[in-house]
């Protein structure tokens, strides 16, 4: 073990009795019985989402279409090849994305909130939705229709994306926002400001697209497949594996710049590194559904009133109820008005922005 | 004995401002300095730059080695720092809060090990708080506070502890607990405690040596009865005092240079 040649780190490891430490002695984690409540909600709004809609699949033909799917088994599946291929081809990409992405925003949403002590912090501060923003609507407005423009919005959403957070953060570090958090939020909304100018420039420019940039805005899952799945999975999956890993950092870094300084930690370098994650993910969950507000705030907001504050806690509880919350809130979305859907934001923030204000009201004393 | 922290020619600078100048000292493991002098001498400077958060000209050598070689976690391993209002997040729990003091031995990305916890129990357990170890930062009290961060600094096994302040937000009797709780902590495990205080008395009774700083330099190093007489106060502070010396102990009394008027209403 390291340090023990020290002669502070032998008095003090002698001075320690060979016991072990009192169960209290702990920190809480993501508790039990929480825990299993987590992913308990997030299998029933899975199971849920998969079995509504226009066709409604009973949960015995998912099980059994599922396990017919899987090698080996020989399960021969009683439902109709429709019913599959609603299931498969339709149903079940939408919700796995829902998912992925309710689970990257929330996670997200989390980290920056951590990392700029900011309770208002979504992930969406540093000019990721501006940036996505002005992406997908050049692409909408100047790619030629046909032409691998459905294949060209992701990706043009992908950039701008990272490119506005880019823009924000080498702007907030050149006026000294590696010390100050602040500094950096406020290139971030400078950022995002001109950005929006340009968007609405180039949006108006092209009037004719103007209804597609404006559904795309507003996010969805409409014309989710198993494409978008492959694209987006591979970014959230290890953003949010960088972010769980960090979570017991989050905490350190709760202590403030100085103090987690003082305890070892690089702050700049831990803090560039989780903007990073979460942008690069963020940027993938907005480059496949668009801007879904309220997600990353109230999800990891709930937790910390519920459970703890604690990022070991709410790290990895946001990020299970995260995704099973979008994949509900997108059955809404597709069945109030069915046939016809529902933006899925107007449904998040329908539930968000009174959930919100029950949240300000709450913490408005460490609201600075 | 061989020195604990040596600083040579130690000089920072804050935006355009020169707060500390050529600052020279030693000091002994196991011994407490208190560092004393008016606002803005640079007593808390002095304290950051030697725990790393500050850029600084010169050499400071914690433990023989040298500040500015050193990564991070090295300094953080052999310095804890307690600041003067530190952040405690009101949700944590005083377990989960005094285990963060073990950040700088508990690789990046992993958690807490049973020597960790262990650790974080003794430390809990040599400032009284077992009976707290669950309720939040946000339900205690000043003074039990003020005890959780001394126990995140001891849970971090450093051999040198740096107070800025110690006893600023806490009441009398509280006051002397908490000294007197770092003078015993200094002889369990020798600690070296280097701390900036503005009570003077106090400041007299718990330190071995006292540095009076002023505009950054030192001005006088000693035992509190050499440094603290009534003219450096004067010159020093621009304070109007009593210097009473009882019993091997000076005691520092503030005095109105002109007394009230009884006859005055």
């Amino acid at each position: 073990m390291e340090g023990v040649s020290d002669p502070a780190a032998v008095r003090y490891a002698t001075a320690l009795a060979e016991a072990e430490p009192p169960a209290a002695i702990r920190a809480r984690g993501v508790p039990p019985g929480w825990g299993l409540g987590a992913l308990a909600f997030l299998v029933g709004s899975l199971l849920v989402a998969l079995s509504i809609g226009p066709v409604p699949i009973g949960l015995d033909s998912i099980v059994d279409s599922a396990l017919s799917h899987l090698p080996l088994l020989h399960v021969d599946a009683r439902s109709s090849r429709i019913d599959d291929a609603i299931l498969w081809q339709l149903r079940a990409p939408r919700v796995v994305l829902a998912a992925l992405v309710g689970g990257m925003l929330a996670v997200a949403g989390s980290a920056y909130q951590g990392v700029f002590r900011n309770p208002l912090a979504d992930p969406y501060l540093l000019g990721v939705a501006a940036g996505a923003g002005l992406g997908a609507t050049l692409a909408i407005g100047y790619a030629s229709a046909g032409a691998g423009a459905r294949e060209l919005l992701p990706l043009a959403a992908f950039g701008g994306a990272v490119a506005g957070v880019a823009c924000a953060y080498v702007l907030g570090r050149s006026v000294g926002g590696a010390r100050s958090t602040g500094t950096l939020i406020l290139a971030g909304v400078t950022v995002a400001a001109f950005m929006t100018a340009v968007q609405t420039f180039v949006q108006q420019q092209r009037s004719q697209t103007l209804r597609e940039v404006y559904a795309w805005l507003l996010g969805g899952f409409s014309t989710a497949g198993w494409h978008d799945v492959a694209l987006a999975a591979p970014y959230i999956g290890v953003s949010s594996l960088v972010i769980l890993l960090h979570r017991r950092v989050l905490d350190v870094l709760s202590l403030g710049d100085e103090e987690a300084a003082a305890l070892g930690l690089d702050v700049r370098r831990v803090r560039l590194l989780i903007v990073v994650a979460a942008t690069a993910g963020t940027a993938a969950a907005v480059a496949v559904s668009g801007l879904i507000g309220f997600v990353g705030i109230i999800v990891p907001h709930t937790i910390r009133l519920l459970v703890s504050a604690s990022y070991r806690t709410v790290v990895p509880l946001s990020l299970i109820v995260g995704a099973g919350f979008l994949v509900l809130a997108d059955l809404i979305a597709r069945t109030v008005l069915s046939p016809s859907e529902l933006p899925i934001g107007v449904v998040t923030a329908f539930f968000g922005a009174p959930f919100f204000a029950v949240v300000l009201r709450t913490t408005r004393r460490i609201v600075m | 004995m061989s020195a604990s922290v040596e600083v040579r020619d130690l000089s920072v600078t804050l935006g355009r401002a020169r707060v500390v100048r050529d600052v020279s000292a030693a000091v002994e493991r196991g011994e407490w300095v208190t560092l004393i002098g008016p606002n803005g001498a640079g007593k808390t400077t002095i304290l950051r730059a030697l725990a790393g958060l500050v850029a600084f000209a010169g050499s400071i050598l914690i433990e023989g080695r040298a500040v500015l070689t050193s990564t991070r976690r090295q300094i953080a391993r052999e310095i804890a720092l307690v600041p003067q209002s530190p952040q405690t997040p009101a949700e944590l729990t005083v377990a989960e809060y005094v285990l963060l003091g073990r950040t700088p031995h508990i690789g990046y990305l992993a958690t807490e090990g049973r020597h960790d916890r262990l650790a974080a129990d003794h430390a809990i357990a040599r400032l009284g708080l077992r009976p707290f170890a669950e309720r939040s930062l946000g339900s205690l009290s000043g003074g039990e506070l003020q005890r959780v961060v001394l126990a995140r600094a001891l849970a971090q096994e450093a051999p040198i502890m740096l107070l800025d302040e110690p006893t600023t937000a806490l009441d009398l009797g509280r006051q002397q607990q908490v000294l007197e709780l770092v003078d015993s902590l200094r002889r369990d495990v020798e600690l070296t405690v280097i701390s900036a205080m503005h009570d003077l008395s106090l400041a007299a009774q718990y330190a071995d040596r006292l540095l009076l700083l002023d505009r950054g330099t030192i001005v006088a190093d000693g035992a509190a009865r050499d440094v603290l007489s009534e003219e450096s106060l004067a010159a020093y502070y621009g304070a109007s005092v009593r210097v009473i010396h009882e019993n091997g102990s000076v005691f520092v009394l503030p005095r109105r240079e002109k007394p009230r008027d009884p006859d005055a209403s």
